[in-house]
């Protein structure tokens, strides 16, 4: 195997991450991530605030991947099933990270809703969530695209994303969260 | 009519629903994968219900988290309540609770406030 594992360990610890993971995204894994992450933030003694947040758009973020994964075909020489994540935290909050496949068709709509979440503010995005929550059919496993503008609601900030050309049917797609660590936090540690 | 009464998991909250009592209570998390799965038996409780409610109808609402696929469902509930109190034959209101500092979930029941017409009480609790 050509990887340095000193390298990609001290990758790991100079990007402060807490956590990360590669590999097939079942419930299990998402209920044992989740629990991991409460305790570490409980031994990080954070403030509930961001503790909330963090692990609210955890949950979306990770369920998101649970979901998309679910469409993709069952054989794929590029182990389409697969995902992975990582968090970190840096000095002003936190950081998740998710990548996974995407269809190659999928990339343009995709690309369309996230640019669309990103030029909305606070309250335009309170309005487009409950416009969706209100109006539309959801699919028995999904939240209907709830999901990206709920993250973007709670982290309060704008989705950091890119697409990587993979091959023909395949691109790999890539989102980064921050959510920040406010003002009167950073005073209580 | 049978209660429900449904212990909390990980991902999913504890629920009491009693016809006797006029009693609807959500509380805890509801973030599972699925969550059509489990609110769908909810939804026939209260579908039943609704066909002879109590004069006064009880509903309390404390969630602690919950996700985007929840959300969908909890709305679904709150659209049955909606239907049995048109109805005129139960008072009813839903008490909203949330964490002193969890403006997310106040906002949340700010959302759902301007889309179902049953009054709507939002309770701010002391953090456990």
């Amino acid at each position: 195997m050509n990887l340095n594992i000193y390298d990609f360990y001290e990758k790991m610890e100079r990007n402060n991450v807490l956590l990360s993971f590669k590999g097939e995204i079942t419930s299990e894994l998402l209920t044992s991530v989740l629990q991991i992450m409460e305790t570490k933030m409980e031994n990080l003694q954070e403030a509930p605030k961001i503790k909330k947040k963090v692990y609210n758009v955890l949950v979306e973020c990770l369920q998101n991947l649970y979901h998309h994964i679910d469409e993709q075909p069952e054989t794929d020489e590029i182990g389409a099933k697969t995902a992975m994540f990582l968090i970190a935290r840096e000095q002003d909050g936190y950081i998740i990270v998710t990548g996974n496949y995407i269809m190659n068709e999928s990339v343009n709509g995709m690309k369309e809703r996230l640019d669309k979440i990103n030029t909305l503010n606070k309250e335009e995005l309170k309005n487009f969530y409950k416009e969706i929550l209100s109006n539309r059919e959801f699919s028995s496993k999904g939240g209907g695209g709830l999901g990206m503008i709920d993250i973007a609601r709670k982290s309060g900030q704008k989705l950091g994303y890119s697409f990587v050309p993979v091959n023909d049917s395949h691109s790999f797609f890539y989102l980064n969260i921050k959510i920040r660590q406010t003002e009167d936090e950073k005073e209580i540690q | 009519m049978e209660e429900i009464k449904i212990e909390a998991t990980p991902k999913t909250p504890k629920v009491f629903f009693n016809a006797e009592k006029g009693h609807v209570e959500i509380r805890g998390r509801s973030i599972p994968e699925n969550s059509v799965e489990f609110y769908k038996p909810l939804l026939d409780w209260l579908e039943r219900y609704g066909q002879g409610p109590q004069p006064k109808t009880n509903v309390e609402i404390q969630l602690e988290y919950f996700n985007t696929s929840s959300s969908k469902c909890i709305l679904d509930v709150f659209k049955k309540l909606e239907e049995i109190f048109k109805k005129g034959n139960t008072q009813m209101q839903i008490n909203w609770y949330y964490e002193e500092d969890d403006e997310d979930m106040l906002e949340a029941g700010e959302d759902y406030e301007t889309i179902v017409n049953i009054p709507f009480n939002k309770i701010s609790i002391q953090e456990a």
